[in-house]
C-alpha cells in the first residue's frame, strides 16, 4: 500500500489467455485487473487449475499470443506493454528487470551445469561483466541467499545440494541482476515446512534489503498470509476477491474466501473432526457457467447467481477491498 | 540396568566373527588352477599341435577359456565381486585393435597388398603364432595379420567416422525437431520415415552405383543408415528435458532459443547420443563388411574386414578356412567389444538419470 496513487510499477488491465486446446478454447485466465506498486508484495491464491500460474507467465510475456494461444488485454510494466514487445526486447527485460522463481528446485536447474555456470551466464549476458567478475559476484550471490562456503558450493552441480539449498539457488539467480519484479510461482510447494518457512524469510529479508515487488503465487493461503500487502483470490481464471491482507483474512466477503479459510485445519481444534472441504470441482473452464463461477459450490448461491457474472467492485466502506459477489458473507448485501 | 547391558552385548559380540571372509570371494586355488592350466593347455595347442587343423583350433579355445575362468576369479579375488574380467578385455581388445591400425606401417609385418612383392611367399599358409606370418597368408601370400589390421584401418575410419557424421547432423536435426515441434517436426518426421522405410542394404547398394567407393562416400552412405534412429533419439529425448523447468527457467532469465538448444538441451542429450552411437558403431562395422563383400565397398586387393572374408568364397573355404575365419573373429570380437561397452555407457548413463 506504499504508492497506490503514483505510477505504479506493474499495471494489469482485462488480461485474458486464452488456450486453444484440442476440446476447445480455454480462458485460463479471462479478465484479470491490478495494480502493484514499487517494493510491494502481492499474493495471488487460488485452488489447481485456476490460472494462477498462467497469470504470472501472461504477466512476464512467456505466453504470448501465437498459435497455441491468444492473449488479449494490457500488462504495463513501468510504463512498457510487455505483450507489445518484440522477442528480444523481452529477452533483454526478462532476467534483469523481472525474475523469475519456479516451483520444482529438481527441475529448475540444469543437471550437467555447474551451479556457478547458472549465475554467471545471466550477469555475463546482462551486465557484460566478465568471467572473473561475474564469478566474485556470483559468489556473493550465494552468500546473499544463505548458501553456506559458497567458494566450494559454486563448482558442484545440482544433484550435490538438497531440495532447500537448490531452492536458495533458483532465488540466486533470478535476483542475479536486482530485478524490481520478482515472480515467485509457488517457491515452497516443492520443500518441506521447516524449509517453506527459510525461504519465505529469505524472499522478505531480500526484498527489504533490494525493495523489488513480488507476486507471490501460491494455493496455501498460510504462505500468503504475513508475507503479502495485499491478496488476491483467483477462481476460475478471474479475481474473485482481492484486499489488503489482513481485512481479507478478517473479514472476507466473498463466499470461496470464507470456504478457503475454513477449509485451514487448525490445531486446537478436536482431533478427527471433518475437514471443511468445499463440495465439487472447479468449472470446466471450456464450457465456463454463464453467472458466477463459483455459485454450484457455493453455500449462499441464490437464483440470480446463475444468471450474470459478478463485476469486481470496491466494497462500501472499504475502497481497498474489491469482490466479485451478489450476496458477499459479511454484510447484508452491498 | 542389566536389560540394557544384555541388549548391548549380543549386538556387538558377532560383528567381528564374521568380518574376514565376505561372502562370493573366490578362493586362490579356484583362481590359479585354471589360470595355470589354460597357460600349459594354450602352450601345448601352439607348440605341440602344429598342423592338427581344427583340433588345434579346439584346444587353444579350450585354453583361453580357462585362462578367462582364472583370471576373472583372481580378478573378483583382488578387485571384489564387481570386477568384470570380460569388459576389460573389450577396453583391452579395442586398445589394441586401434595402436595396431595406427602403428601398422611401423611394425615389422609381411606385405599386405602389393602382389609382386609377395611372390616369394607361401601362399595359402595356415595360422601359426610361432612362425613370422602368425595368422598365415592368403591365396596370393600376403600376409593376413598385416591385412587384419590395415583392414581395421578402413573399417574403424569408415564405421566411426560415419557415426560422427550421424551424432552431428542427426543430432543437431532431432534437437531442432523437438525444440521447435510443429511444422519442423512434421518435415523431419517425414523425412526420417521415408529414410526409414528403404531397406539400408539396398539403399547401400543403391548409392554403391552412383558413388565412388572410397572412404569417404562409403562413411556418408553409412551416416545416411544411421541417421534416422540417430534423430529420433534425440528428439525424443529433447521433448522430454525441454518440458523440465530449467528451460523455461533459462528463457525467463533471457537466453535465445540458440542458447538454449546448445547450452541447456545439447549437453544432456548429448549423454544417452553418445553411448548408442557406441552400439551403433559395431552395427557399421557390419554394414561396411557386408558391403566390401558384395564388392561394393572397399575395393580389392587394397584389404578391409569385408572382402578379405569374401576371399574365401567357394571351395576356398573348405580347403582352407583360415582364410575366412581371421577376419571372421577379429570382426566378431570387434563388434562384441563395442556392444558390450556400448551397453554398459548406456547403462551407467541411464542410472545417473534416475538419480536425478
Amino acid at each position: 500500500m506504499t504508492n497506490q496513487t503514483a505510477t505504479p510499477l506493474l499495471e494489469v488491465n482485462d488480461l485474458r489467455t486464452v488456450l486453444h486446446t484440442p476440446r476447445g478454447d480455454l480462458a485460463a485466465v479471462d479478465g484479470v485487473s491490478f495494480r502493484l506498486g514499487r517494493g510491494e508484495t502481492l499474493g495471488i491464491v487460488g485452488e489447481s487449475g485456476s490460472g494462477k500460474s498462467v497469470l504470472g507467465r501472461t504477466v512476464m510475456g512467456l505466453h504470448t499470443t501465437g498459435p497455441t494461444k491468444t492473449v488479449t488485454g494490457q500488462v504495463l510494466f513501468a510504463g512498457r506493454d510487455v505483450q507489445q514487445l518484440d522477442r528480444r526486447a523481452l529477452r533483454e527485460l526478462w532476467g534483469a528487470e523481472i525474475g523469475m522463481v519456479f516451483q520444482d528446485p529438481m527441475t529448475a536447474l540444469n543437471p550437467v551445469k555447474r551451479v556457478g555456470v547458472h549465475l554467471t551466464e545471466t550477469l555475463r549476458k546482462h551486465r557484460g561483466l566478465d568471467r572473473k567478475q561475474a564469478k566474485a559476484r556470483a559468489i556473493e550471490l550465494l552468500d546473499l541467499v544463505g548458501i553456506p562456503d559458497p567458494r566450494r558450493r559454486i563448482d558442484q552441480f545440482p544433484h550435490e545440494m538438497s531440495g532447500g539449498m537448490r531452492q536458495r539457488v533458483v532465488i540466486a539467480m533470478a535476483l542475479a541482476n536486482e530485478p524490481a519484479l520478482l515472480i515467485a510461482d509457488e517457491p515452497t510447494t516443492a520443500l518441506d515446512v521447516t524449509v517453506q518457512r527459510q525461504i519465505l524469510d529469505l524472499l522478505a529479508r531480500l526484498q527489504k534489503e533490494m525493495g523489488m515487488a513480488i507476486i507471490l503465487i501460491s494455493h496455501n493461503l498460510g504462505v500468503v498470509a504475513g508475507r503479502a500487502d495485499r491478496v488476491a483470490v483467483m477462481y476460475g481464471g478471474r479475481i474473485s476477491e482481492t484486499a489488503p491482507a489482513s481485512t481479507l483474512f478478517e473479514t472476507p466477503q466473498h463466499p470461496y474466501t470464507e470456504a478457503l479459510l475454513e477449509a485451514i485445519p487448525r490445531l486446537e481444534e478436536p482431533p478427527h473432526r471433518r475437514l471443511a472441504a468445499i463440495n465439487g470441482a472447479p468449472p470446466d473452464m471450456v464450457r465456463p457457467p454463464e453467472g458466477c463461477r463459483f455459485a454450484a459450490r457455493c453455500r449462499h448461491a441464490r437464483n440470480d447467481c446463475d444468471q450474470e457474472l459478478p463485476e469486481l467492485v470496491p466494497a462500501v466502506h472499504d475502497a481497498a477491498h474489491h469482490f466479485a459477489c451478489f450476496h458477499p458473507v459479511n454484510q447484508g448485501g452491498r | 540396568m542389566s536389560d540394557v547391558v544384555d541388549l548391548a552385548k549380543p549386538a556387538a559380540t558377532p560383528a567381528p566373527a564374521k568380518a574376514p571372509v565376505p561372502r562370493g570371494r573366490p578362493s586362490l586355488l579356484r583362481g590359479l588352477v585354471p589360470l595355470l592350466g589354460g597357460l600349459v593347455v594354450f602352450v601345448v595347442a601352439i607348440v605341440a599341435m602344429v598342423d592338427q587343423g581344427w583340433w588345434q583350433l579346439l584346444v587353444a579355445v579350450l585354453g583361453l577359456a580357462l585362462l578367462h575362468s582364472g583370471g576373472s576369479a583372481l580378478g573378483r579375488r583382488r578387485w571384489g565381486a564387481g570386477f568384470d574380467l570380460t569388459a576389460w578385455l573389450c577396453g583391452i581388445w579395442l586398445a589394441v585393435l586401434l595402436a595396431g591400425a595406427i602403428f601398422v606401417p611401423w611394425l615389422p609385418l609381411g606385405e599386405h597388398q602389393n602382389l609382386a612383392a609377395a611372390l616369394g611367399e607361401p601362399t595359402m599358409a595356415r595360422p601359426n603364432l610361432l612362425t613370422d606370418r602368425p595368422l598365415g597368408t592368403n591365396n596370393f601370400g600376403l600376409d593376413l595379420l598385416a591385412r587384419v589390421l590395415y583392414g581395421a584401418r578402413s573399417s574403424l575410419v569408415v564405421s566411426i567416422g560415419a557415426v560422427l557424421i550421424g551424432l552431428v547432423v542427426g543430432g543437431s536435426i532431432g534437437i531442432l525437431a523437438g525444440y521447435f515441434r510443429k511444422t519442423t517436426d512434421t518435415v523431419v518426421g517425414i523425412l526420417t520415415n521415408a529414410l526409414l522405410a528403404v531397406p539400408p542394404l539396398i539403399l547401400l547398394i543403391a548409392l554403391a552405383t552412383v558413388l565412388e567407393p572410397n572412404l569417404r562416400n562409403i562413411a556418408f552412405g553409412l551416416s545416411l543408415t544411421a541417421m534416422p534412429s540417430m534423430i529420433r533419439m534425440a528428439r525424443a529425448n529433447t521433448l522430454t528435458f525441454a518440458q523440465r523447468e530449467f528451460v523455461l527457467a533459462g528463457r525467463s532469465m533471457g537466453a535465445s532459443n540458440i542458447r538454449l538448444m546448445s547450452r541447456e538441451l545439447l549437453p544432456n542429450v548429448m549423454l544417452p547420443l553418445l553411448s548408442y552411437g557406441m552400439v551403433i558403431v559395431s552395427v557399421l562395422i557390419v554394414a561396411e563388411a557386408s558391403l566390401s563383400f558384395l564388392g561394393l565397398g572397399i575395393q580389392a586387393p587394397e584389404p578391409s574386414w569385408g572382402n578379405m572374408i569374401a576371399e574365401g568364397e567357394g571351395a576356398t573355404f573348405e580347403q582352407h578356412p583360415h582364410i575366412v575365419l581371421v577376419p571372421g573373429v577379429v570382426v566378431f570380437l570387434t563388434v562384441f567389444s563395442f556392444n558390450l561397452l556400448g551397453e554398459r555407457a548406456r547403462k551407467r548413463f541411464d542410472s545417473r538419470q534416475a538419480q536425478l
